[in-house]
């Protein structure tokens, strides 16, 4: 039972931080149709950036945590400005590849910088946020990656839902055409996607860089569990996305500690074909509304 | 150009694909708080000649490639959207484009684009009061509403820019008899009481003169007629093309459209 119990908060707190990466990687694909190939190394980026914050400019948490989620928000916009705009327009298998070329790009300079070797972070985390429940243990880092995981679900639920920008966002990647003649900024709202793609895959990167310790191989290949993650969800759904890096999360976990550690990268996605099977779109794909 | 002309396209070429030349020297003025309607058959250009104002072109491959468009004494051909909505003009689109996945509010507060930032609740107190069917299906999704409710959404969502300049595209397109009578009703309505300079693209004539002020006849590319609305509905060829009433009250046959057609070119 414990045990169960212990393997259930691991699988949640990953799962979490698995929903939050692919929530960016949706993001992108909602308002622009692009498939990012780069994401698994924005969030090593966004690893690396927190390491030289706080391991050689030992910067208070406090302070390196904000400057990283910024430094990882302009990165994205910058990107977008930089490769994607001027593509805008062209058949989108160019702008796919191009996404691909950028992920070699990133993790060329950080192995350049940093090498293939194993970082870990200082030991930042006060062992108060650990939980001792019985002789289940929960280490401060799972609990405070559900916590992260849920207030910016949070943050970003109610930004779509409420906040005017949220709600243009929605309208390009409902009808371009019709949210082009009201005069929604089509350019801006891909910026602002890449922005907050790559800010919540700079958290998810630093949050999971404090379980395994930061490697660029290691963060750059977890990058490629979004897209189990996304097609369980829906390619489509915000929510789905969530829900369905929770479930991968889970079944990692359960997977690894119930059955074995070598099947751990296997059971996921054999689930995952089954549930395709009965769902084609995904667990919350868009079900074209017909009616018009 | 006159000093109440708020838009005047002056002999505009639009080509697509820098091969397909659609406009062929179109000229139009469209008076300061008028209705000005566009008529014409399927393909003629209307809808063009309305993407060629808003710069909607711009997204399709099109291009001004002769004449200008002079609004409010600014020359806005080529402009691309952002900017040209931001001057006050907005286009409702051909078969409506809703943002299915939003609710109605959702919708409507996507035409604040222009403004953002602003407050609103006004302005949504003003399109519930315009479109009453509206304010009873505000939250639900925009995918599961009817084709008269959605046409009032688009304009509403429209409206909500505040905008100086509105061109419809065929409003009546696809909708029960009443139901364009009840639109056509408020668009003469939103005119008359927002004092908003309206092109209304047409293939409804009859309802379309009954409310313009002036009228123009698209014919492949080209204006073919034009003429304060009264007279256009006296005008004995417009009867018998475009209003359904022949001489001798059958209907025409296509030859007969045809040689009209013809005979049209040498107007
Ligand atoms: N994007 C486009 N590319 C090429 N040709 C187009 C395009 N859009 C419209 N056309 C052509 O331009 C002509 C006029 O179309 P349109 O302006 O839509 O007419 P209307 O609105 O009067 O029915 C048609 O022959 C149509 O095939
Ligand atoms: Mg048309």
């Amino acid at each position: 039972m414990d045990f169960f119990i212990q393997l259930l908060v691991n699988g949640l707190s990953i799962g979490f931080l698995y929903g939050l990466a692919a929530m960016g990687f949706v993001m992108i694909f909602k308002s622009s149709s692009v498939l990012n190939f780069a994401h698994g190394e924005l969030m090593a980026l966004g690893a690396f950036v927190f390491l030289v914050l706080i391991g050689w400019a030992e910067l208070p948490v406090y302070l390196a945590f904000p400057l990283t989620l910024v430094f990882c928000f302009v990165l994205g916009f910058v990107v977008e400005r930089l490769f994607l705009r001027p593509l805008i327009g062209e058949p989108l298998i160019y702008v796919i590849m191009l996404t691909v070329g950028l992920a070699s790009m990133f993790k060329g300079a950080m192995l350049l910088i940093w090498g293939g070797n194993l970082y870990t972070f200082p030991d930042f985390l006060p062992e108060g946020l650990a939980i001792q429940w019985g002789s289940v243990n929960i280490p401060p880092v799972y609990a405070v990656s559900i916590v992260i995981g849920l207030i910016f679900l949070m943050l970003f639920g109610l930004f779509f839902k409420y906040s005017s920008q949220g709600i243009y966002m929605r309208s390009v990647a409902d009808n371009q055409p019709a949210a082009l003649s009201l005069g929604v900024h089509v350019r801006k709202v891909f910026a602002l996607s890449w922005a907050i793609a790559a800010l919540v895959a700079g958290m998810s990167g630093i949050v999971l860089g404090i379980i395994n310790g930061i490697n660029v191989h290691d963060l750059s290949s977890i990058g490629l569990k979004v897209f189990p993650v996304v097609i369980l969800g829906g390619l489509d759904s915000i929510g789905g996305a969530v829900i369905g890096g929770i479930i991968i999360g889970l079944l990692e976990t359960f997977t690894g500690g119930y059955l074995s550690t070598s099947l751990r990268d296997v059971v996921p996605y054999i689930v995952l074909v089954f549930i395709l099977m009965v769902k084609p779109y995904g667990l919350f794909g868009l079900v074209e509304i017909e009616r018009v | 150009m006159q000093e109440d002309t708020l838009l005047q396209l002056n002999n505009i070429s639009v080509v697509y694909s820098d091969v397909i030349q659609v406009l062929k020297g179109v000229s139009l003025a469209v008076t300061e708080k008028h209705i000005a309607c566009l008529l014409g058959s399927n393909g003629a250009g209307k809808t063009t000649t309305l993407k060629a104002i808003s710069g909607l072109l711009k997204t399709e491959n099109g291009k001004v490639t002769d004449g200008d468009i002079v609004y409010e004494k600014a020359l806005i051909q080529n402009s691309p959207p952002e900017a040209i909505t931001r001057r006050g003009i907005i286009q409702v689109l051909e078969g409506r484009q809703p943002f299915k996945y939003l609710t109605i509010e959702e919708n409507l507060r996507v035409g604040t684009a222009t403004r953002w930032g602003k407050p609103y609740g006004k302005d949504l107190e003003m399109i519930y009061d315009y479109f009453p069917p509206l304010r009873k299906r505000r939250k639900t999704l925009a995918g599961y509403c009817s084709g008269g409710e959605l046409q009032m959404l688009v304009m509403g969502r429209a409206l909500m820019a505040h905008p100086k300049l509105l061109l419809l595209d065929e409003p009546s397109l696809g909708l029960a008899p009443l139901v364009v009578k009840e639109i056509f009703d408020i668009i003469e309505r939103i005119n008359r009481e927002q004092g908003t300079t309206i092109v209304l693209v047409e293939q409804n004539a009859n309802m379309a003169l009954r409310i313009a002020h002036y009228g123009y006849i698209m014919e492949n590319g080209r204006i073919v007629m034009e003429g304060e609305a009264a007279d256009l509905k006296k005008n004995p060829d417009i009867k018998e093309f475009y209003l359904g009433m022949g001489a001798g009250g059958d209907a025409k046959s296509y030859r007969d459209v045809k040689s009209y057609k013809r005979r049209k070119r040498w107007l």
